[in-house]
């Protein structure tokens, strides 16, 4: 699938599947800080960031409603336009919480997102490899690493 | 849900080998209403439910056919029937393989005349 591409490889195989499930046209896989891990069908970097930091911060927002009502950060959210639809999940993994944004479009229904959702919450799940032990982000290492990212998400 | 709604749900489940019946969003696909036993995936029915007549619907108004009035598809271990209420709601029944497909479809197509 041409247009998927992530920063951990692992990643790549249930968002394939997933976005072929499910009819997305876009999606983000994502830290809730919005530190992306992996996205299809997005063309530019701009666009990618800026979907990426809304994303975070409406699910940090509605997790601090959600607070204030005394329960658990909701698990989706859910917004219907004409042509587009978007669900953000929020979700844990091996690898620490994470969200999903995924833009849909009239051939394809917010039902048939949430059911796949499902199935790739599991798949990444499996697929993830065991955590290595990080060092701690330095000064120095933070530019080579944020480029590696980016060459990952948008490199030819 | 209302009393309505549900009552008319729990009529379809009387048909022996009906494990469930949902009323779905069309466009959405998400459950509006359902009676069902343990085990039937609601949600997984009025999604791909809902695909499923969407799909039909094209083909059959692409063959100068119409609209769908109903859906039914045989597996070897159970069966589907779809039934549209309105534009916006889908009722589906789910059942053994063997059940009375005549009987749910004619319930199903009776119930949602109730619910138009």
């Amino acid at each position: 699938m041409r247009n998927t591409r992530a920063v951990e490889a692992w990643t790549i195989g249930p968002l394939e599947h997933f976005v072929g499930q499910a009819g997305a046209r876009l999606v983000l896989i994502m830290t809730p800080a919005g530190q992306v891990m992996a996205q299809y069908g997005f063309a530019r970097a701009v666009d990618v960031m800026t979907a990426a930091a809304l994303g975070a911060g409406i699910v940090a927002s509605s997790s601090e409603i959600a607070s204030m009502l005394g329960q658990p950060p909701f698990a989706a959210l859910g917004h219907r336009g004409t042509h587009h639809g978007i669900v953000l999940s929020s979700f844990d993994s091996p690898r620490g919480r994470l969200l999903v944004l995924v833009v849909y479009g009239v051939e394809t229904s917010l039902g048939l997102v949430q059911l796949f959702l499902g199935t790739l919450v599991d798949d990444l799940a499996a697929a993830c490899p065991v955590p290595e032990s990080r060092g701690p982000v330095l000064a120095v290492n933070f530019e080579n690493e944020l480029n590696r990212s980016l060459d990952a998400l948008f490199g030819q | 849900m209302s009393a309505h709604v549900r009552r008319a749900l729990e009529e379809i489940t009387r048909i022996r080998g009906v494990r469930g019946a949902v009323l779905a969003d069309r466009t959405e696909g998400i459950v509006v209403a359902e009676s069902a036993m343990l085990g039937v995936r609601r949600e997984a029915i009025a999604a791909l439910g809902a695909s499923l007549v969407r799909r039909c619907g094209v083909l059959l108004e692409g063959g100068g056919l119409g609209v769908p009035r109903h859906v039914l598809l045989q597996g070897r271990e159970g069966t589907l029937v779809a039934v549209p209420v309105t534009d916006e709601l889908l009722l589906l029944a789910v059942g053994d393989a063997a059940v009375n497909v005549g009987l749910v479809r004619a319930e199903l197509q009776r119930v949602a005349r109730e619910l138009r």
